[in-house]
């Protein structure tokens, strides 16, 4: 394994080492690489001296730099906040229907209304805001309480029956199980679904309905968004579009309660979310 | 001195000579490369110039391309994610073109190599140009070889320490312009100029030249010859690249041995000597300080000095040129078996030379068509075909284009009066550096009509959009379809993208989602 020999070509002594009849040459390493390599060993000491590196017991060195990756990221965040204090002090103070507007103000208000719906109420209505039975779908084009840029804000700032919140929207839907009986309701169940679907509108529960609830909800059914009172005439059913649904929503109404998030979020923020809402298709 | 012919003798050693090794570690041995004339040394002026001029010109020629994009040749827009070429552009996206550049240089290098050895490295190298032009500087300043050598082994002086100065204060000058060049490739030159000198640009233009300034002035003036022996890896790749076809510099012992100082009193004594007459003049113009005589040599960058100096002795001593050629290793081992009878003796320099002392009609020399072999056009075939895809990739490549995202959450979305509405982000590519009005329509999907955000039109199949010169548009469109008119499930979808100026079109087909 490790005989040396005289090189015939070259003359150089081999190292010794032979792999498959392939022997080394015993070359010289060149100086300088011998002090680039030394150098490199200086500059990993010098490196540990002054960055974080040696473990002690319980934590470690922190260096002479006193560099820290949780400061650098503290600076990275700072920095980020800093770079859009321009747009966040503009979205601060302009109304809802002028950041709309503004195609750069929008932009930047549909992001950040984006991130702050993912933390504060996907847990209602859905990560895609599509809702579920009785979390209203917010990409369509029917609004309980309104569709425009004011109306939106509005229902985010201060809820809808949140008790907290003196200004809350608040609607009560009387349950009438305890007022019509059980034909009755069926008859009016059988009238709403009718309201909706075209079909006979000529049954008993036309009367019913003209004496119960068209107050709220009008007439035709068409409803009213500053009552809170639904559309029973459109496609979109928030309890369900069975006549089962409607009866059971007839006798005893849910009624959904979502908080009001200007406290905890702030005007801005309440802003951004009502950018973001508006633009998920059906803002009017 | 016998003979009337004088030939100047030079006092010489290879640095990589086994009477110089030492154990282990060894320390530089400096090189003073004389100055050589000849053939190729001439042509090495000229690949020089023309390297070099490339490379510190081209940032600033001048291209226009309209008010909407830059105009300089030959830019690297790093923060616009473009690329510029002359009259082609690139995108991110179409790296590809660039990637293929890639490959072709790298079979190129192949095909050079197989053909005539490391020509990369003797002539075009930036290691090895730029390293002539920093011994152009020492030879103007400290003279030629002899002098360098006096100067060296003299103590220090004002006269010493004046030229040393001299010396790398111009090597630095050359260094800085060469970092100062890399990075008008990425920014507008004259503008970058200015800025440069008025102490305005980046941080970063100004690090990079600082790093690019030391590297040159490093590798160029001070490493030279260690770094290709030592930091570059082709040398170790290229030995793959060469077979018996190649041709390489090589001393062509089979005529030249035995050399001999004093060939005339050897032959009045009857000993047969070959055409070497040992002057070393081929080990003094050596850039790697080594002796070809030694044989094929990792250090050897066939820069062909040692020919053009061999060539020189030659003439003088009116002798055949070509002691030192570009040779293939197997007219060499032909050649070799002549003048030693297939191994039989010692070279014998009768043996390659007829009655009348001109080299012998059998003696193998280099033809034109050992270039084409397989290897070679193996090589030359893939080039080519990598060649015209680019070409073809470059020629058929859209300048208008269209991406669409299908909105996945939610799916669909019932509207009051029954429709059902999908989501899209449609992505529209304007290539050109020019605004231009398309026409986004929608197709196949019954009753189907779109709105864009931001566009307040009434909803219908066909949206007139504006795009920004050579930019990306980024559009929400909401496409609705009555549910009478809908299939139910899933439905396929086509949009279209039309420039109706130029003819101009591209598609995506994506589906529609709706209750089943
Ligand atoms: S090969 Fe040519 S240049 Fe080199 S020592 Fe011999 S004669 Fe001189
Ligand atoms: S041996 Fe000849 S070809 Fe090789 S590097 Fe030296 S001068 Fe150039």
């Amino acid at each position: 394994m490790s005989d040396k020999k005289i090189d015939d070509v070259t003359g150089i002594s081999t190292t010794g080492h032979e792999w498959d009849g392939i022997r080394e040459l015993d070359n010289p390493m060149p100086r300088w690489w011998l002090w680039t390599f030394y150098a490199t060993i200086v500059w990993a000491l010098a490196y540990t001296i002054a960055y974080p590196a040696w473990p002690l017991i319980s934590s470690a060195t922190n260096g002479m730099l006193g560099y820290s990756s949780r400061a650098e990221l503290r600076t990275e965040l700072d920095g980020a906040v800093a770079a859009r204090a321009d747009y966040a002090a503009a979205v601060a103070a302009a109304p809802v229907e002028d950041i709309i507007a503004d195609e750069a103000l929008r932009q930047f208000a549909t992001s950040a209304g984006a991130a702050a719906f993912k933390v504060n109420c996907v847990q209602c209505h859905g990560s895609g805001a599509a809702g579920s039975a009785g979390y209203p779908n917010l990409n369509d084009d029917e609004w309980l309480w309104g569709g425009t840029p004011e109306d939106i804000r509005v229902t985010i700032a201060h809820g809808i029956r949140f008790e907290a919140d003196g200004e809350t929207r608040f609607s009560e839907m009387p349950a009438f199980g305890g007022m019509l009986g059980r034909d009755e309701v069926t008859a009016l169940a059988t009238h709403v679904k009718a309201l909706g679907e075209g079909g006979d509108l000529s049954g008993p529960g036309a009367e019913l309905f003209a004496n119960n609830c068209a107050s709220c909800h009008g007439e035709a059914g068409k409803g009213d968004i500053t009552l809170g009172a639904p559309d029973l005439t459109d496609a979109i059913w928030l309890y369900g579009s069975t006549s089962a649904d409607i009866a059971a929503q007839i006798r005893a109404p849910r009624h959904g309660v979502m908080p009001g998030w200007i406290d905890r979020l702030g005007e801005t923020t309440v802003k951004e979310l009502t950018v973001y809402v508006h633009s998920l298709g059906g803002g009017q | 001195m016998s003979g009337t012919i004088e030939v100047e003798r030079h006092e010489a050693e290879a640095v990589n000579s086994a009477k110089l090794r030492q154990p282990l570690y060894t320390a530089r041995r400096k090189i003073f490369p004389k100055r050589a004339s000849g053939s190729y040394r001439s042509f090495k002026w000229l690949v020089m110039a023309v390297t070099l001029g490339i490379y510190y010109l081209t940032p600033w020629l001048r291209w226009d391309r309209g008010p909407h994009a830059p105009d300089q040749a030959v830019l690297v827009d790093l923060a616009n994610r473009r690329f510029y070429f002359f009259f082609i552009e690139i995108w991110p996206q179409e790296f590809f073109l660039v990637a293929g550049l890639l490959v072709m240089a790298g079979l190129g290098l192949f095909l050079v190599t197989s053909t005539v050895g490391r020509a990369w490295c003797g002539y075009t190298c930036p290691q090895t140009v730029w390293v002539d032009l920093f011994l152009v500087v020492e030879r103007a300043v400290e003279g030629d070889r002899n002098a360098r050598i006096k100067l060296d082994q003299a103590p220090w002086s004002a006269r010493k320490l004046g030229l040393r100065l001299a010396k790398h204060a111009i090597w630095i000058a050359i260094a800085v312009a060469t970092g100062g060049a890399w990075i008008f490739y990425f920014a507008d030159a004259p503008t970058l100029f200015v800025e440069l000198f008025t102490a305005q640009a980046a941080p970063v233009a100004y690090i990079t030249v600082a790093i690019l300034t030391a590297t040159t002035y490093t590798f160029g003036g001070l490493m030279r010859e260690q770094v290709c022996t030592y930091m570059c890896p082709w040398p170790r790749i290229q030995a793959a690249m060469l077979d018996e076809h190649s041709l390489t510099v090589t001393y062509n012992d089979w005529r030249g041995e035995p050399r001999s100082r004093h060939a005339k009193r050897a032959q009045a004594q009857g000993i047969a000597t070959g055409d070497c007459v040992d002057c070393n003049a081929c080990v003094v113009v050596c850039p790697m300080g080594i002796d070809i005589r030694d044989g094929q040599q990792l250090e050897c960058i066939t820069c062909a000095l040692c020919i053009d100096a061999c060539d020189g002795v030659m003439d003088k001593l009116g002798r055949e040129r070509g002691l030192i050629s570009y040779a293939t290793l197997a007219d060499y081992n032909a050649n070799m078996a002549l003048a030693t009878g297939n191994g039989a003796h010692a070279i014998e320099p009768a043996k390659v030379r007829d009655a009348g002392g001109a080299l012998s009609e059998a003696v193998a020399h280099f033809h034109l068509r050992k270039i084409f072999r397989p290897r070679t056009f193996i090589y030359f075939g893939g080039w080519a075909l990598v060649g015209l895809m680019l070409i073809y990739g470059l020629v058929t490549r859209d300048r208008l284009e269209m991406n669409v995202l299908h909105d996945r959450n939610p799916q669909f979305v019932v509207l009051s009066d029954g429709s059902i509405r999908n989501g899209y982000t449609v992505k529209l590519l304007n290539k050109v550096p020019e605004v231009r009005t398309v026409l986004v329509s929608l197709h196949d999907l019954p009753g189907a009509t779109m709105n864009v955000v931001g566009i307040d039109l009434p909803d219908s199949v066909s949206v007139p959009v504006t795009l920004e010169p050579d930019r990306t548009k980024s559009l929400k469109i909401y496409v609705r379809q009555p549910r009478e008119l809908g299939a139910g499930g899933v439905q396929a979808l086509r949009f279209t993208v039309e420039d109706r100026s130029t003819l101009e079109a591209a598609d995506y087909t994506t589906s529609f989602e709706s209750p089943e």
